[in-house]
């Protein structure tokens, strides 16, 4: 059996995991940016934490490495209280050949309260969630292709930041669409919240035409892309894919669709410049506007911890 | 044994016969169809009222699992399966483990299937050798000993050099290619390319997957002659296809499957392994195409394309999922649940499922030819009746396969099975 309806929330319509943007109510996503906000304050105390999530635990799954979103997620759950695990999944249990089913059974047997997972196959968080006891949330730190959405959420917060209004913006995400989760959650997001355009900008082979139907306007010319853009999110171009049959070679790809200060004169004069990181230098992004005024790659960063403690707490407060 | 039917709707496709009648069966033939007489003295008789007895179902795609997958199905469970679903003629794939590639494993396959005394068991070949793509199975051999033809299963041939000599090779001897239309290279994806497969992050299989196959394999069929036939087309393109081949008197047949008759890739929902299916589910026009290309009879026959899989292999994210649904057991209810959404006649709905796919083995079925997939006086007797009128509900726990996923479960399908009989002996009866 599979869910019927939005496994993400419950009868209520309110948030139990957060596996995905997509079919998240406008006010819900606006709802969990106020919270955000309220934790912004909470890394500026001298006694950083809050306790939202005491007596809690909180299991960090990364089934595919990531040292920095695990980071921000262990941060993100200490400072709401929780006790944090960490499990290297990738370097042991999955190793030594135990399915992701097993893995979940023992994890729950240890009275887990939330699982946060990354996993490189899509759709692997749902599951997850379609397999866990009931009081167990999962966050969905990244699948696959399919979906990031706390990064999806936390790139939001930062829009929202700087420019107040969704609603007469135009948003272009440049470089490797097809292979990005960032892109799909950033797409979900932006369209539920009314952002009136929003490109996709890169190579045929990176940006496919069927991203038209998820309401984005496809550019294969980066000055087409650009041009006028609010706000510009580039995308880290993997290092497999930087040379063959995707593309030649990540010269050219600079070349072509890289960020330099030139291309970001044609945005809006307060254009900003966001990144998931980690950010390649001269590849994507050319280090003087990585670094540069328009540049809110580091806050984001700041942003992404606070948006994270209000993920965890608001499903922690909701039940099945 | 004699067996007397009496007060069926009896439904021939073959022959177009569709009336209510008596039909008695002696010493495994029909040795009567209508005014029975007195001086034939049955050691049953079956009271058919309410129900249609039609020719037993022959199904041109199934998995048996033996040998080497028997923790995904037996013989005995599948063969159950088979006539629990009113399938008395069955071709399974050879993409056993090891494949069935040299005569003694045919042969093996062909004894424990007697033994079990269920459904008439029509193995195919192996085309190379390990389904390696290299070297040729020994065919004639492979023919001796059962096989109705040789297919390459799911591994796609890539070399095309290895394709059309096995094409001339088996040309030679009059033997047929099942041969998937999909390129090994742009094949390799999880779910049809398109919106649903962009928005989830699988990766599509792009249209052109079959379309090039398709073509090549025409250009092959139109060099050597060699007869072909076409499993699991998936697209409307592929029909588009097929039948413009068929115009041109390529010696091709083909067929769907249940799955894609009636599923499309948005049923995927939210990453639902049982849709996890080789050819990849496609989108609305390409499934309206597929049921107006059965309707048509540009698509020869209707299948199962059974295929068990273990619930570990399918409690997995989607695109590490194993792919197959069980089907056996769903093939009348899906091919009448078609019929009825598409205005077929019942003999017509039949027909995909009884004579049109027993033309595509005919030359291969020796003495059966004339009478597989038919109710004729003289033929063997194999017959389903089921009551058309009955719905039920598609329960994992009440599947006789040891396959327990399928697309449709929870599913309400038409076409009760009462009885099966095999070669006039009654191997199923619905408790």
């Amino acid at each position: 059996m599979n869910f019927r309806n939005n496994p993400q929330l419950n009868k209520h319509g309110e948030l139990i995991h957060l596996l995905s943007i997509e079919g998240l109510p406008r006010a819900l996503i606006h709802q969990i940016l106020d919270t955000a906000g309220t934790f912004l304050s909470v890394n500026d105390r001298e006694v950083k934490k809050v306790p939202l999530l005491r007596g809690k635990s909180v299991f960090n799954l990364f089934f595919e490495n990531s040292t920095r979103t695990r980071t921000t997620f262990e941060i993100a759950a200490k400072r709401l209280s929780a006790d944090v695990i960490n499990l290297d999944i990738a370097r042991s249990s999955a190793a030594k050949g135990e399915s992701l089913l097993d893995t979940i059974a023992n994890l729950s047997a240890m009275h887990a309260d939330m699982f946060v997972v990354r996993h490189s196959q899509s759709g692997a968080p749902y599951l997850i969630a379609q397999h866990c006891a009931p009081h167990v949330h999962v966050v969905n730190a990244g699948d696959g292709r399919h979906a990031h959405p706390t990064q999806g959420l936390l790139d939001m917060y930062t829009i929202r930041h700087y420019k107040k209004d969704f609603t007469n913006l135009t948003v272009a995400i440049v470089g490797d669409i097809v292979h990005s989760r960032v892109a799909r959650s950033d797409i979900h997001a932006l369209t539920t919240l009314g952002v009136p355009e929003v490109r996709a900008v890169g190579p045929k082979t990176l940006v496919p035409g069927d991203l038209r139907e998820m309401g984005v306007r496809v550019c294969h010319d980066m000055a087409e892309g650009i041009r006028g853009a609010d706000v510009i999110i580039m995308l880290r171009l993997q290092n497999e894919r930087m040379s063959g049959a995707m593309l030649p070679s990540a010269g050219e790809f600079f070349k072509n669709y890289g960020l330099t200060q030139e291309k970001l004169a044609l945005a809006k004069p307060d254009a900003i410049v966001m990144h998931p990181g980690p950010i390649n230098r001269g590849v994507e992004i050319d280090s003087r506007v990585a670094d540069g005024a328009q540049s809110v790659i580091l806050p984001q960063v700041t942003f992404g911890i606070a948006v994270r403690m209000a993920v965890m707490s608001t499903i922690a407060g909701n039940s099945a | 044994m004699k067996i007397l039917i009496q007060n069926g709707r009896l439904i021939d496709p073959a022959s177009g016969r569709d009336e209510q009648t008596d039909i008695a069966i002696a010493a495994g033939r029909v040795v009567r169809i209508g005014q029975v007489s007195a001086d034939f003295h049955p050691n049953r008789t079956i009271d058919a009222r309410g129900l249609v007895v039609a020719p037993g179902f022959v199904d041109l795609a199934v998995r048996l699992r033996e040998p080497g997958h028997e923790h995904e199905g037996m013989l005995e469970s599948e063969m159950a399966a088979a006539v629990a679903g009113g399938v008395t003629s069955l071709v399974c794939l050879p993409d056993t483990d090891p494949p069935l590639d040299e005569p003694g494993l045919v042969e093996m396959l062909k004894f424990r299937a007697r033994n079990l005394n269920q459904s008439h068991l029509y193995p195919l070949g192996a085309l190379t050798r390990g389904l390696a793509g290299e070297v040729l199975t020994e065919m004639a051999e492979l023919t001796e000993a059962g096989c109705v033809g040789f297919s390459h299963a799911e591994v796609a041939l890539k070399d095309t050099l290895v394709l059309h000599r096995a094409l001339q090779y088996a040309s030679t001897f009059g033997y047929t290619t099942w041969l998937r239309a999909q390129d090994g290279y742009l094949g390799n994806g999880v779910a049809a390319k398109g919106a649903l497969a962009t928005r989830m992050g699988l990766t599509g299989v792009p249209v052109i997957a079959e379309t090039i196959a398709l073509n090549t394999l025409f250009e092959l069929v139109r060099d050597t002659r060699a007869r072909v036939h076409i499993c699991r087309l998936s697209s409307a393109a592929g029909v588009d296809l097929v039948r413009r081949a068929k115009a041109e008197g390529l010696p091709i047949t083909c067929d769907v499957s249940v799955n894609h008759l009636h599923l499309t890739d948005i049923d995927i929902g939210y990453f639902d392994a049982a849709m996890r299916l080789t050819p990849p589910l496609r989108q609305v026009r390409d499934r309206d195409a597929l049921r107006a290309g059965l309707a048509d009879g540009t698509i020869d026959a209707l299948v199962s394309d059974h295929t068990p899989v273990d619930e570990d292999a399918k409690t997995l994210p989607f695109a590490e999922a194993e792919p197959g649904a069980t089907g056996l057991e769903l093939l009348l209810g899906l091919a009448l649940k078609w019929g009825e959404q598409s205005g077929q006649e019942l003999a017509r709905t039949l027909a995909t499922i009884t004579i049109s796919p027993v033309r595509v083995i005919a030359d291969a079925l020796g003495s059966l030819a004339s009478s597989a997939g038919q109710l004729v006086e003289g033929g063997v007797a194999d017959v389903c009746l089921f009551d058309p009128a009955e719905y039920w509900q598609v329960r994992p726990d009440a599947l006789r396969s040891q396959g327990k996923h399928t697309p449709f479960t929870g599913h309400e399908l038409p076409g009760r099975v009462r009885y099966t009989l095999v070669s006039g002996h009654v191997a199923f009866e619905s408790p």
